[in-house]
């Protein structure tokens, strides 16, 4: 039977932050950087459980998770009031068009 | 860890306490008051004065607080913290001054109880970072510094230049802290710790692959390089300088960079360091060659801001393209490595501190007045504005680094550091930036004074307090210019880091 050992987790992780780097270059409507910004912050909680199991570093990977996900939260407030707040003054939300503000 | 210590540790952190105090008085009677708001700036300043007090008590003080496990603590309180801490209060006193009197915060009259608790939220964080020991601490209070400026960049909700800043800010800087997290996690992963002290003592003792350190370094530089705005990470800077409130942008150019470059030097310092010699230089360890990444990323955010500043037509935005050079410049006090090089930095931010917010502070009484920040409309408004033209042009210079300003001293400091190093190529480099920086600062003080213009233009209204105000900033730039003993004893008195 297959062992499911840290670089399992590992793989995932590192996929999953590729995905959400690919996500915030690529994507233009702004909710969907925002998922990309998600992605590679659950990425990183990923590895620090997957380290604090298999490391026998106690509990504090997990302690860890919980903090990011609490700001995960938060900062997905915040940033979906400003999304928000520019779909009411331009009533567009892609991050290609919103470009007053350049050289 | 026994309840006990809990406490009588709570008595170090007793600055970042009156800051939370003082944020959680301003949100109740916001609510008391209702639609008065007089009351809101003077709590501010009061809370910020019993937090400058608190702070100076503190110098001299040197301890490892909130211990997670024998070796290891959340927090160094030493002299370096503390006068990073001094910076950002006196900056943060500025910044309330200039909120009363700019026209776009007057603007949001019935939200001013957001405002003010927001920057205090940005204060609280930026205490926790510049003397926290361990890098979530690092990470979370950040955050919590990043979480605030996100909503004030985009405070005016109607403008939609403010709008656009905040936006462009929440997604560089979410994806910058996502980046940071995840170098973080790398080192959790290596180390199994996340304490700077205990990495240290780990990385010396055993060897980890370098491949995968020097990656989860880079990862976290690139956190604290948002902050600072380096470049390749100050793609935010313009934009968000452009178009933030002002008094939020001259609070993010100084109070911000400041945190951010003593969490950069903290970590790099404490983390890597094997050994200080005697004449101040330290030996980092053989595993990331952090000398050569340093000067690359400061030579590369100085140039770039530099040349990039030179064909801006906003005032603002030329602004942010020179405190992307400036902090090209601070970066080399890190490069050098050496304890000369944070002094030479500590003495840059306080000179940096009057020169920059004054220049942002003329701005945004000139644009009250006249509602722009194009430099084009700025010709012939000396005569319209003499006391305050005079006072550009003193920042303006300060901010080239011509005598008998204090930016002169600023950048002496910086470059006895770089040729003690021997790093004279680097020096060149750093002379010939400044010689470029002359023409984009002088181009505003030749459109004031040298450019005729047809019409006369009307005198400018300009608050008396206002006036006093900018003599505030003004007049310390040429006393430190000339006498600047006390700065530098201040700064060789506050180098104390924790723990070496």
């Amino acid at each position: 039977m297959l062992h499911v050992g840290l670089t399992h987790f590992l793989v995932i992780s590192i996929a999953l932050f590729s995905l959400g780097l690919y996500a915030v270059v690529t994507r233009k409507n702004a909710v969907m950087v925002l998922m990309g910004i998600e992605l590679i912050l659950n990425s990183a909680n990923i590895n620090f459980i997957a380290f604090s199991k298999f490391g026998n570093f106690g509990l504090q990977g997990q302690l860890i998770a919980l903090f990011v996900i609490v700001l995960a939260a938060a900062e997905a407030a915040v940033a979906l009031a400003i999304v928000l707040n520019i779909y009411k003054t331009l009533a567009n939300i892609n991050v290609d068009e919103i470009d007053s503000l350049r050289d | 860890m026994n309840i006990e210590q809990l406490i009588s540790d709570l008595f170090y952190i007793k600055p970042e306490i009156a800051v939370a105090v003082t944020l959680v008085v301003i949100v109740v009677v916001d609510l008391i008051m209702g639609k008065n708001k007089k009351a809101l700036p003077f709590i501010s300043l009061v809370g910020l004065l019993i937090a400058g007090i608190l702070v100076v008590q503190q110098f001299g003080t040197a301890k490892f607080v909130f211990k997670t496990s024998i070796n290891s603590s959340l927090m160094a309180i030493d002299n370096f913290g503390s006068y990073f801490k001094i910076i950002v209060v006196v900056s943060s006193i500025f910044i309330v001054f200039f909120s009363l009197s700019s026209a776009e915060i007057k603007s949001t009259y019935a939200r001013h109880g957001e405002y003010y608790s927001l920057i205090f939220g940005m204060i609280l964080g930026m205490f926790f970072m510049v003397s926290a020991a361990d890098l979530i601490l690092i990470y979370l209070s950040m955050e919590l510094l990043s979480l605030s400026s996100y909503v004030l960049a985009g405070f005016v909700k109607n403008s939609i230049r403010n709008s656009e800043a905040s936006l462009k800010y929440v997604i560089y800087g979410g994806v910058s802290s996502g980046i940071m997290l995840f170098g973080i996690s790398i080192i959790f992963g290596l180390t199994g710790s996340t304490n700077l002290y205990e990495i240290n003592s780990l990385i010396q003792a055993q060897s980890f692959p370098s491949i995968t350190l020097l990656l989860a370094g880079l990862f976290i530089i690139v956190g604290f390089g948002f902050k600072i705005s380096a470049a390749p990470f100050h793609f935010w800077t313009p934009d968000v300088y452009e178009g933030a409130p002002i008094p939020i942008t001259a609070f993010l150019s100084v109070a911000s960079k400041a945190a951010g470059f003593a969490v950069l030097i903290r970590f790099i310092k404490v983390v890597f360091v094997d050994s200080v010699d005697v004449n101040g230089f330290w030996h980092l360890i053989n595993v990331i060659d952090w000398k050569s990444i340093i000067i690359l990323l400061s030579i590369l955010t100085m140039t770039l801001g530099n040349f990039a500043a030179l064909w801006q037509d906003n005032l603002k935005r030329m602004l942010a393209y020179s405190s992307i050079a400036h902090a090209g410049y601070m970066l080399l006090g890190v490069a050098v490595l050496s304890n000369e090089g944070i002094i030479a930095i500590m003495i840059y931010f306080i000179v940096y501190l009057f020169m920059n917010l004054g220049a942002f502070f003329v701005v945004m009484l000139v644009a009250n007045e006249i509602g722009s920040e194009e430099i084009d409309d700025y010709k012939g408004l000396g005569r319209s504005i003499p006391l305050l033209g005079v006072a550009l042009a003193i920042f303006l210079i300060s901010l080239v680094g011509l005598p008998p300003t204090a930016g002169f001293i600023a950048k002496v400091a910086l470059f006895i550091a770089l040729i003690d190093a021997n790093m004279i190529v680097v020096l060149v480099i750093t002379i010939l930036n400044t010689v470029v920086s002359v023409y984009y600062y002088i181009r505003i003080l030749r459109n004031l004074y040298l450019v005729k213009v047809d019409e006369e233009r009307p005198m400018l209204r300009i608050n008396f307090l206002n006036k006093v105000f900018v003599l505030f900033l003004a007049v310390p730039l040429i006393v430190f210019g000339i006498y600047f003993t006390p700065i530098i004893d201040f700064a060789k008195y506050s180098l104390n880091i924790l723990g070496l």
